[in-house]
């Protein structure tokens, strides 16, 4: 990992989680040092409760560490608990959300759940239409466009996440177990496009899996247990 | 794209049912509030319509609405001769119960001093004013009466021979006009039965006096009709209803008449008052709490509504603050749903109650500046009532989406 620093998407260092204190005391994180280059794709693997989820939502900016440092494209944005920057900013323009469940908002339309994503940064409505069709086509169900959430399949809502998560061109793309609803090969699908699109639009991707089949599109993989990320290897 | 109303779109059924709740609750409002301005209004319409000066009552009284007021019919032509009096007339009021076509029949007769007042400047709506002297009867459309029914009272069957429109005593029961005389013979009914026995005993207290034993032949006066005893006066009225002429200032005429010891006198406004402060007072006063607390009662629950359609909607709350919306975006999807309701509330209850206010029993009047205000009411619970969704909504976490 001969990366330079601005081809760095996200750097972290030291980072600590500690969820509720005293005799409930867990420590979901410790002492978390990760990386990941634009254009990478990475796995995050690790037994059930090892603190996948918790470090995903201290890189997506979701929590605050209790102790470390966090910089998204070179900007340092969390110094221990204390944001530097408005992080619903920073979300909402530099990240990409997928999670095990789409959960896309069930009163507005497919193309409306990708185009909310664009117009929550204040663009206008003639690009974000054009942009949330482009990309319903880009993921195969621009036919599903004027649906609920409701009338399309598990696979079919995963791919409007995913076209929401890309809407607005993140630096980086976090995924948690996005293809655990899914069958094996529609799950590899959402993969290769994970890749696709890290390849192509050069984010950096973090995939939370438990599926061990896919492992080989990813470009490296992280293994998490106890809170301790233990090693970093390469992908095949 | 808002996302308030694709929310609503999303759940038409579920909004239509709650608009259409809050709208019959804020109808309910605006029907106390307008009963309450139908309470003063009727309170002081009779006032108003007569549209006497000065009103002439027993001394001490505060009739004849407020409390009975008895006066002889003379009265009338006494105050006729004071300086600056134009007219003077007797009248009456008193109300009866009867029951009419098998149900209970509540009027406040007028009795109008025939011929002089013949009850011309009553808003008649059908049919016409007092023609003659006896045996007619001009109703209230709110008594239920048909021009041309017939109605016995006393003694006598009287024809309705008109109708006003929404004239109803400070109680709230329909009026009806018919001449002085006939109101009299109405409330001084007696059966044949109790007249008699009260001849036996005026027959039996003279002869217990020296002057039915030296004067036997005084016997046959005292057991025959009222009018031949000179010791028994005429019936009494109510009130004395004097105008003023143009030029002369009516508290100056009141003070004159209000020298003699045997009457009270009020002007116009007097009037109005004794009702409003005395009669209506408690009744005012317990509708003006009662829409104090509806309004409260809906704020409550209109701010519990507001809570459980955000409760409803956490989830995606969190997903929105997840992918990085500003908290404006999701306070204006609570407020301006809250905003919504409270205005479609609003037209609901407006279209309800022009619908439904006129069956109701007791006049509701709707004034404009009422409307205004409780629209502005309305509009502030939905602002208040949407903040405890709001403070919910703010403490939500995102973090949540993923576990
Ligand atoms: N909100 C929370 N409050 C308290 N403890 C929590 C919370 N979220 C997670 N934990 C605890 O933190 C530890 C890590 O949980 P986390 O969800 O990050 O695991 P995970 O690796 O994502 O597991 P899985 O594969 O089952 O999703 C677990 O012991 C969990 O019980
Ligand atoms: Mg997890």
């Amino acid at each position: 990992m001969n990366q330079s620093h601005d081809n760095l998407a996200l750097q972290a260092v030291g980072l600590t989680k500690i969820y509720g204190s005293g005799h409930t005391e867990v420590i979901a994180v410790r002492d978390v040092a990760v990386e990941v280059c634009k254009g990478e794709i990475v796995a995050l693997l690790g037994p059930s409760g090892a603190g996948k989820t918790t470090l995903l939502t201290l890189l997506g900016l979701i929590r605050p560490p209790n102790t470390g440092q966090i910089s998204i494209d070179g900007i340092l944005v969390f110094n221990n608990h204390q944001a530097q920057v408005d992080i619903r900013r920073f979300r909402r323009q530099k990240f990409g959300f997928v999670f095990q469940k789409a959960n896309l908002i069930p009163f507005l339309t497919a193309v409306e759940n990708v185009r909310l994503a664009m117009e929550i940064d204040d663009q206008p409505v003639r690009t974000s239409r054009r942009r949330a069709m482009e990309l319903l086509e880009y993921l195969g169900v621009a036919e599903r466009a004027q649906n609920l959430p409701s009338m399309l399949s598990g696979g079919e809502q995963q791919r409007v996440a995913v076209a929401r998560a890309l809407a607005n061109r993140p630096s980086l793309i976090l995924a948690d177990e996005p293809t655990a609803a899914l069958d094996s090969v529609r799950g590899r699908q959402v993969m290769e496009l994970f890749r696709k699109v890290a390849h192509e639009q050069n984010a950096g991707v973090i995939v939370v899996t438990h599926d061990h089949r896919a492992l080989d599109v990813f470009d490296r993989t992280l293994e998490m247990e106890d809170g301790i990320l233990r090693q970093q290897q390469k992908g095949n | 794209m808002n996302l308030a109303t694709k929310d609503i779109r999303h759940n038409l059924g579920r909004f239509s049912l709650t608009a259409l709740g809050i709208g019959l609750l804020l109808m309910v409002v605006m029907g106390m509030g307008g009963i309450y301005r139908g309470l003063v209004q009727e309170a002081t319409l009779i006032v108003d319509r007569i549209g006497a000066d000065l009103w002439v009552v027993q001394k001490n009284t505060r009739g004849p609405f407020a409390e009975l007021s008895r006066i002889p019919r003379d009265l009338a032509d006494r105050a006729l001769v004071v300086p600056g009096v134009e007219t003077s007339y007797g009248f009456i009021s008193y109300t009866i119960q009867r029951s009419y076509k098998g149900k209970p029949l509540r009027l406040t007769i007028q009795g109008l001093d025939w011929p002089a007042d013949s009850g011309l400047w009553l808003p008649i709506s059908a049919g016409r004013s007092l023609g003659q002297a006896h045996y007619e009867l001009v109703a209230d459309n709110s008594s239920a009466l048909k021009v041309g029914d017939k109605l016995a009272l006393g003694k006598d069957v009287f024809t309705i021979v008109g109708l006003t429109k929404n004239l109803t005593s400070p109680s709230g029961d329909s009026m009806a006009f018919m001449t002085l005389t006939d109101a009299q013979a109405v409330q001084f009914d007696f059966s044949p039965e109790s007249i008699r026995i009260e001849r036996t005993a005026r027959v039996n207290r003279l002869f217990n006096i020296e002057l039915g034993q030296i004067q036997p032949q005084l016997s046959e006066k005292a057991g025959g009709l009222n009018s031949g005893i000179p010791a028994l006066g005429t019936s009494m009225i109510s009130v004395v209803l004097v105008t003023v002429k143009s030029g002369w200032n009516p508290a100056a005429v009141a003070k004159q008449i209000e020298a003699w010891p045997d009457v009270s006198v009020y002007t116009e406004d007097g009037q109005k008052q004794l009702l409003l402060k005395g009669f209506v007072d408690r009744s005012r006063k317990q509708l003006g709490l009662f829409r104090v607390l509806l309004i409260i009662v809906s704020a409550v629950i209109m701010a519990l509504i507001l809570y459980t359609l955000t409760l409803d909607k956490l989830h995606d709350i969190a997903m929105l603050k997840l992918i990085g919306a500003r908290n404006s975006v999701i306070l204006g999807l609570i407020m301006q749903q809250a905003l919504l309701l409270g205005s479609i509330g609003f037209c609901i209850a407006y279209l309800l109650g022009q619908w439904i206010f006129p069956f109701f029993p007791r006049r509701v009047v709707l004034i404009n500046s009422d409307l205004y205000m409780l629209a502005v009411i309305v509009l502030v619970i939905s602002i208040l009532a949407s903040l405890l969704g709001i403070y919910r909504a703010m403490r939500a976490d995102p973090g949540e989406v993923l576990s």
